[in-house]
C-alpha cells in the first residue's frame, strides 16, 4: 500500500498509479481527506463558539461580585431572576424584529422579484445597489438614520406637514412630533439594516425557478396573478425561510439600532446584555440572558421552519 | 359516419396568415401561411433554430408574432394571452411543478378554470397515461418517460382544440422514445384532439404525424405526408435532411417527352418528367436524386443481367459496412462522385468487396429531380445529426 501517515498536500498532486490494479479499498488518505478539509472550520467552531458558549454557561451559574470573584454555585435562580426582571425587552426585541422582518419581506420580495425576473441586462446593476451599503459600516449607516430622522430634519418635517405623525402618534408608535427615540425609528433602522439578508435569499430562490414553469402556468389558464400565488410564491418559499431567519435572528440580538435610534423605553435584550456585561458588571446575568435569547430564538425558528415546511422544496 | 362528436371537442383548425417573428435584426420566422387540419397530427420538423420552436410558441401565445395572425378553429386568437387561449403545450423537459404532487399538477389546468370536483377526471386521465398508483408522488420522483406522460396528461386533461408537443421526447432515450411515439400515436387517435409537434427527430416526425413540414432557416421547405416527403422531396434540404439521397449533377439532354433524359459522368439516366421540380430544357441542369435503399449492385461480371431499362452507373465499391439487416455500401463512380447504397442483407455478393468494380443501378421512376441552383449538400449533416 502507498498510504502514508502524512496529509495530502494542497494543490493538484499528479497520479502515481494510474496502471495500479483496482483497489477494493479506498487508501487511507483518500478516506481522510473530507476530514481534512472540515478542519479548519471545526477548529474554527472550536476556538470561537464552543469554547465561548462552554464559558459563557459557566458565568452563568456563578455568583459573587467582580470584589470577590465569581464561582459556580449551579445558582439557576439567576435565571429566573434574570427572566422576571427583563421579560419586556424580550417581548419587545422579538415584536421589533417580527414587525422589521414582515417590513423587510415586504419591501424585499417585489425588489428581489423586479431583480431576478425583469431587471434583465440592469440585473447586476440593481444588485450591486443592493449590497453597496455594506460598502460602509453598519454603525455609520446607522448615525446616518439618525440624521434623517433627526428632529429639524426634512423628513420629520414632512410627516408633520401631512399629519402623518399624529396618525402614528395616536397609534403609539412614536411619540409627538418626532420620530427618533420612538418604536418606528427603531424598527425603520432594523428593517433598513437587514433588508439586503432578505434580499438576497428571495433573490437567489426566484431566480432559480424555471421559467418555464410559469409559461406552463399560463398555458394551464392561470391568469398572472394565480401564477404568482399558485407557482411562483410556492417556489420561493426556501428563500422566504432562509431570508425572514437571517432577518429575524441578528434583530432579534440587534443593539445598535435601539440604542442610537431609540430611548430607554426602545431598549431590546441586546442592550440590556450589554450593559450587563460593560456596564453593571453582572457578568451571570448577561450570560443567563444571552442563554434564555438563544434558547427562545432556537425554539421560534424550529417550529417556524417545522410550520413552513421547507424540506419539501428542495 | 357515425360520429356524432362536434367539431369543437374533436379539435379545430389551426390557420396561420402571414405569421412571422423578428428578434431585432434577425428574422426567427418567415411570414408564413399554414392550415393544419383539425383532428391530424402535425409535425413541425426541423434542426434547432430553424422556427419551429418559435411557430409553436406563437400558436400557444407565448410569443407575439411581429406580422400575422393566429386562428384557432375559425377565431382569431393573436391578442389573447395564453391562458385564454383553448391550447395546451407538453413542455420540453416538461415542465412540471415540482411543488406539486402528480395529482395535483394534471388538476392544475381543471382548478384554474374553476371546476370543484376534478377527482374523477384526473382520475380517468393517470389511468389513461398508466400512471393511476403515481397520483400522490411528486414529479421528481418518477422517471423521464413517466414525467413525459404526466406532462401529456397535465395538458390533455383541458380537452384543448389543440395540444402542442415542444420536443417532448427529446429527454427519453432512444427505446423508450420508440415506445413514447407509438403511445403519443394512440393517445392522439383515442382523444381525436389536433397534435402539433415539433422535433428535430425525422424518423420521429415519420413515424408520428400524418403531415410533416420541413422547416429551414425560418420557412416552410415542404409540406406533405410523410410517405410523399421521403419519396418525392422538393428541395436538397428536404432529400438530404429526411433520411439520405444521392444528389447527382446532371445535364439535360432531351426535354419534352415523357422522361427526361440527362448525361452524368459519361452515363445516360431517365427521370420522369412529372418527378423533377424544376423547369428543365435541354442544355439545363438538374440535381438527379435516388434514395440508396433503391439502388441495386451487381458485380461488374454479371452487368448483363441489369435488368433493361434500369438507370446505370459503373464504379467501384469504396466502402462497405455490414450492419445486420442492410449492408451499407460507398460507390465510387467517375465524374460521378460517391454513391450510397443500402442492399438488404439477402443473398449478399461477397464478391462486392472494396475495390471490386460494380454496376450501381435503379429504375427511372425512382429518380427525382431537383433546382440544380441549390446547395447540393443543404441540410446534410443536420440530418445525420438527427438520426
Amino acid at each position: 500500500m502507498t498510504a502514508t501517515a502524512t496529509p495530502a498536500p494542497p494543490g493538484p498532486q499528479p497520479r502515481t498509479e494510474p496502471a495500479a490494479p483496482p483497489l477494493r479499498k479506498t487508501p487511507a488518505r483518500k478516506r481522510l481527506i473530507p476530514y481534512w478539509l472540515l478542519l479548519p472550520g471545526i477548529l474554527w467552531l472550536v476556538v470561537f463558539f464552543a469554547a465561548p458558549l462552554v464559558y459563557q454557561a459557566s458565568t452563568s451559574l456563578q455568583t459573587g461580585s467582580l470584589e470577590d470573584g465569581f464561582k459556580v454555585t449551579w445558582h439557576l435562580a439567576t435565571y429566573w431572576d434574570a427572566l422576571a426582571e427583563y421579560w419586556p425587552q424580550f417581548v419587545r426585541s422579538v415584536a421589533y424584529a417580527a414587525v422589521a422582518t414582515v417590513l423587510c419581506l415586504l419591501l424585499g420580495y417585489p425588489l428581489a422579484y423586479l431583480i431576478a425576473l425583469k431587471a434583465g441586462r440592469w440585473r447586476n446593476v440593481l444588485m450591486i445597489l443592493v449590497i453597496a451599503p455594506f460598502f460602509t459600516s453598519f454603525l455609520i449607516r446607522t448615525l446616518a438614520w439618525k440624521t434623517i430622522l433627526a428632529d429639524g430634519g426634512p423628513v420629520v418635517g414632512a410627516l408633520n406637514a401631512l399629519h402623518v405623525l399624529d396618525v402614528t402618534s395616536a397609534l403609539g408608535i412614536t411619540e409627538g412630533h418626532r420620530v427618533l427615540a420612538t418604536p418606528l425609528a427603531v424598527v425603520c433602522g432594523l428593517t433598513y439594516n437587514f433588508l439586503p439578508f432578505m434580499v438576497l435569499p428571495l433573490y437567489t430562490s426566484l431566480e432559480r425557478i424555471d421559467p418555464r414553469l410559469h409559461e406552463a402556468a399560463g398555458d394551464l389558464y392561470a391568469r398572472p396573478v394565480t401564477t404568482f400565488r399558485r407557482v411562483t410564491f410556492p417556489l420561493s418559499m426556501p428563500g422566504v425561510v432562509a431570508g425572514t431567519l437571517l432577518t429575524f435572528i441578528p434583530a432579534a440580538g440587534d443593539y445598535i439600532n435601539a440604542e442610537l435610534l431609540g430611548s430607554t423605553d426602545q431598549k431590546m435584550i441586546g442592550n440590556v446584555i450589554q450593559s450587563q456585561f460593560l456596564r453593571v458588571l453582572d457578568y451571570p446575568t448577561a450570560a443567563a440572558l444571552s442563554f434564555i435569547l438563544m434558547a427562545a430564538i432556537l425554539a421560534m425558528v424550529t417550529l417556524y421552519i417545522r410550520k413552513s415546511g421547507t424540506e419539501d422544496l428542495v | 359516419m357515425t360520429q356524432t362528436e362536434t367539431p369543437e371537442s374533436s379539435g379545430g383548425d389551426v390557420r396561420l396568415r402571414g405569421i412571422s417573428k423578428t428578434y431585432g435584426s434577425f428574422t426567427a420566422v418567415h411570414p408564413l401561411d399554414l392550415t393544419i387540419p383539425a383532428g391530424s397530427f402535425f409535425a413541425l420538423l426541423g434542426a434547432s433554430g430553424c422556427g419551429k420552436t418559435t411557430t409553436l410558441r406563437m400558436i400557444a401565445g407565448l410569443e407575439e408574432p411581429t406580422t400575422g395572425t393566429v386562428e384557432l378553429a375559425g377565431r382569431d386568437v393573436t391578442a389573447l394571452p395564453p391562458y385564454k387561449r383553448q391550447v395546451n403545450t407538453v413542455f420540453q423537459n416538461y415542465a412540471l411543478f415540482p411543488h406539486l404532487d402528480i395529482f395535483e399538477n394534471v388538476a392544475f389546468g381543471l382548478r384554474r378554470r374553476g371546476i370543484k370536483s376534478v377527482a374523477p377526471q384526473v382520475e380517468e386521465m393517470l389511468d389513461l397515461v398508466e400512471l393511476g398508483p403515481m397520483a400522490r408522488r411528486k414529479p421528481q420522483q418518477l422517471s423521464g418517460g413517466q414525467q413525459q406522460r404526466v406532462a401529456v396528461a397535465r395538458a390533455l386533461i383541458n380537452h384543448p382544440e389543440v395540444l402542442l408537443l415542444d420536443e417532448p421526447l427529446g429527454a427519453l432515450d432512444l427505446k423508450l422514445r420508440r415506445q413514447m411515439q407509438l403511445e403519443l400515436k394512440r393517445i392522439q387517435t383515442e382523444v381525436g384532439i389536433t397534435f402539433v409537434h415539433v422535433t428535430h427527430d425525422q424518423e420521429e416526425a415519420m413515424t408520428m404525424a400524418d403531415t410533416v413540414a420541413v422547416m429551414n432557416g425560418g420557412r416552410v421547405e415542404q409540406l406533405g405526408a410523410p410517405a410523399e416527403l421521403y419519396e418525392n422531396p422538393a428541395t436538397t434540404f428536404v432529400a438530404n435532411f429526411l433520411g439520405t439521397s444521392n444528389l447527382i449533377a446532371a445535364e439535360v439532354t432531351e426535354a419534352g417527352g415523357e422522361d427526361l433524359l440527362l448525361a452524368a459522368g459519361g452515363a445516360t439516366l431517365r427521370l420522369p418528367a412529372r418527378r423533377c421540380r424544376t423547369a428543365a430544357r435541354a442544355g439545363g441542369q438538374v440535381l438527379a436524386g435516388v434514395r440508396p435503399e433503391k439502388v441495386a449492385l451487381a458485380h461488374a461480371d454479371d452487368a448483363g443481367e441489369v435488368p433493361a431499362g434500369h438507370n446505370r452507373l459503373t464504379g467501384r465499391v469504396k466502402d462497405a459496412s455490414f450492419i445486420g439487416v442492410s449492408t451499407q455500401y460507398v460507390i465510387d463512380v467517375p465524374g460521378v462522385g460517391e454513391l450510397s447504397v443500402y442492399e438488404q442483407n439477402i443473398g449478399r455478393d461477397g464478391r462486392l468487396v472494396p475495390g471490386a468494380e460494380t454496376v450501381a443501378h435503379w429504375k427511372p421512376e425512382h429518380t427525382f429531380g431537383l433546382d440544380a441552383g441549390q446547395d447540393i449538400s443543404a441540410g446534410a449533416d443536420l440530418g445525420e445529426e438527427a438520426a
